[in-house]
């Protein structure tokens, strides 16, 4: 089966330079931000890939590239067979595309408008997208999709600012599955919610996807959650994807230094009172990255290439790594 | 057992409204010893932090203290004059936030802070209270800390803003430090470093620590004994290997439940289903009881008060009828 969402060297480099006026007096070259660089990854249907990184990786900017919130700089997104990269040409293929791709964003505070009704909200994809044009079943349709997401019909007279950050994030779900979309890109969506909330939204999540065989983008932090919620796991930093594969291969046997560090920092249930060695250092600043591999200054397993040549992800033992020490000992142990 | 520096009895903090007197921490008691680390997790609302802003007299109005006592080394804090609370709050009680970016002055330079901080609360001259922070700087482990501390603020990453911090409230040599939520906006790399940086510090100090955080990973590796709030009420407590690997309370076994974890591959997650009761409409009885998979009658018209259960205390009818038995 073909994939679903490819991506293929997608970048993206946003201008950050000082004034044209202050540049001129003050002699500075343009800046240049690379926020996502050469990422290719694919995506089966009904399949969840989940991003996760530090802040600042590039998993979001990712997430905006492949809705169309951002255009590539340069590469390739393509949906179903439709290249993306022409959605923002306005052609009705592309509209068609737009309705199949959604998005559920971070922070249900923001948003939801605040001076709309919760039955407009959810009504709004829709009426965007002319999919239903009799009122009586349209109010029919907002029941049904407020239902989806364990909410009344009474509920869609309310105003965002009556619900709990929970149920505003199953609003904001069932605004994204009103055009009956088949992919959904969600950037962090339990990062604001508490542990037991997170749980309700997380299970819902995954009866949807089990009853509309939906698709999932999901980026996260949280790597619990990501391990509970995906099928497959791609590890970013500074822009690039360092190590993608099987949850259970990446998470059960780490290639990549960067990855192993990610595990050994999650606070453990189990670890009581024992005490874990921390890694030293912090994401170097993107302006500034560092030559070859960008984790080589914290890397602990860091020798003689790695500040020279950036590695190239290699596939071995059921997933991608893009490091010289993974490759190179997976070549001598056979 | 040493005294505890620090003890909570029964406080119970108000908002007076339009609409009525709401109860926003009801009836908490507990007590910290030297060197210890409790940790207070609990949902948004559950009134984790406002007990912590409590203790070190920055509630802020119309919020109050109903009711209760807050004993620090023995003598009560709650009752004395703003003054007087003023050469307590930084000397005797340190506080660290969970925003490094909003606890420091961005037109200073973090030396100045330090500084000033070292000559409010010690009898130090300028040379003297300079070599302090510096000396601070680099026990939190700040590179270069000579030169860094003519930076400000924002020439430092959110990790290391936070260890400027940690500084801060050491800077006096305080007995018990308050630390709202000091991990939940850094990464889980930085969060990592910034634990072990707490609990090292505390433990060579001898400091008392009231971690409050909605993270029970952090609890599990930091804390000492843990302190579940719902609703305003403590509705567990006990050491912490306890209430995580064998929760007494309904709510704590769900709060555990609904914790992603990577040992135990679940195609659901526990859910508790509902959401935490607003402050004007907290359910007769016990608090926890719309959305308990246990409730009884009793649950629904009188409110339990923390009993025996195993090794923890718990506030739930359940341990109460088992010693009846």
């Amino acid at each position: 089966m073909s994939a679903f969402i490819q991506l293929q060297n997608v970048s993206k480099t946003f201008d950050v330079s000082a004034p044209w006026l202050n540049r001129v007096i003050e002699r500075k070259p343009q800046t240049f931000l690379h926020a996502v660089s050469d990422v290719s990854f694919e995506i089966k249907r009904g399949e969840t890939l989940a991003l996760v990184g530090e802040s600042g990786c590039g998993k979001s900017t990712v997430a905006r590239l492949i809705v169309g919130l951002y255009s590539a700089t340069s590469g390739k997104v393509t949906i179903d067979g439709h290249d993306m990269t022409a959605a923002n040409q306005g052609n009705s293929a592309a509209r068609e595309m737009r309705r199949k791709v959604q998005m559920i964003f971070q922070d249900p505070y923001a948003s939801l408008n605040p001076r709309w009704r919760v039955a407009d909200i959810v009504a709004e994809p829709i009426r965007t997208h002319k999919l239903i044009t009799d009122p009586a079943a349209l109010d029919r349709r907002v029941t049904e999709l407020l239902g989806f997401v364990k909410l009344t019909a009474k509920d869609g007279e309310k105003y965002p600012h009556q619900f709990s950050g929970g149920q505003r994030q199953r609003i904001s779900i069932a605004r994204a599955l009103a055009s009956n979309p088949e992919f959904l890109v969600c950037d962090e969506p339990t990062s604001a919610l508490d542990v037991s909330v997170q749980a309700q939204v997380l299970n819902l999540m995954k009866d949807l996807q089990r009853e509309m065989g939906l698709t999932y983008l999901f980026i996260s932090h949280n790597l619990q959650v990501v391990h509970h919620i995906a099928d497959r796991v791609g590890v970013m930093y500074l822009g690039r994807v360092v190590e993608i594969g099987d949850k259970h291969e990446v998470f059960g046997s780490p290639k990549h230094p960067y990855t192993r560090m990610l595990l050994d920092a999650i606070p453990d249930l189990h670890m009581t009172g024992k005490a874990r060695t921390p890694v030293a250092g912090e994401v170097p600043n993107p302006l500034n990255p560092p030559s070859g591999c960008a984790f080589n200054p914290r890397c602990p397993r860091k020798f003689d290439p790695c500040d020279k040549s950036r590695p190239q992800l290699v596939s071995f033992s059921g997933r991608e790594v893009a490091c010289f020490a993974a490759t190179e000992q997976a070549v001598t142990a056979g | 057992m040493t005294p505890p520096v620090l003890e909570v009895k029964n406080l119970r903090i108000e908002f007076p409204t339009r609409r009525g007197v709401l109860t926003a921490v009801d009836d908490v008691s507990f007590s910290i010893a030297p060197g210890e680390v409790l940790g207070v997790v609990g949902e948004s609302g559950a009134g984790k932090s406002l007990t912590g802003a409590a203790i070190i007299g920055l509630l802020e109005p119309p919020g109050r203290i109903a009711s209760g006592e807050i004993l620090l080394n023995g003598k009560r804090i709650d009752n004395l004059p703003y003054e007087a609370l003023r050469k307590i709050r930084g000397r005797e009680i340190g506080a660290i936030f969970q925003d490094p970016l909003t606890s420091l002055n961005p037109l200073y330079t973090i030396g100045r802070q330090l500084v000033e901080t070292i000559q409010t609360h010690l009898d130090l001259d300028a040379t003297a209270a300079r070599d302090r922070a510096v000396k601070l700087l680099d026990e939190v482990g700040i590179p270069a800390a000579r030169e860094r501390i003519e930076h400000y603020p924002h020439q430092f990453s959110g990790g290391m803003r936070q260890r400027v911090v940690i500084a801060l409230a050491l800077a006096a040599e305080p007995k018990v430090i308050i630390a709202d939520e000091p991990t939940t906006a850094l990464d889980v790399s930085i969060q990592a470093q910034i634990i072990t940086l707490l609990k090292r510090l505390c433990r060579d100090h001898g400091t008392a620590v009231m971690l409050v955080t909605h993270d029970m990973g952090v609890i599990a590796e930091t804390a000492d004994r843990v302190a579940v709030m719902y609703a305003g009420r403590i509705a567990e407590i006990g050491p912490v290997a306890d209430v995580i690997h064998k929760p007494q309370h309904p709510y704590t076994i769900g709060l555990m439940g609904s914790i992603p974890q990577f040992e135990t591959q679940l195609e659901r997650l526990i859910q508790i289903d509902g959401a935490m009761p607003r402050l004007d409409s907290i359910p007769k009885g016990c608090a926890f009881n719309p959305r308990c998979t246990k409730v009884f009658d009793m649950c629904k018209t009188s409110r339990p008060e923390l009993m025996e259960a195993a090794s923890s205390r718990a506030a739930c009818w359940l341990h109460e009828s088992r010693l009846a038995r």
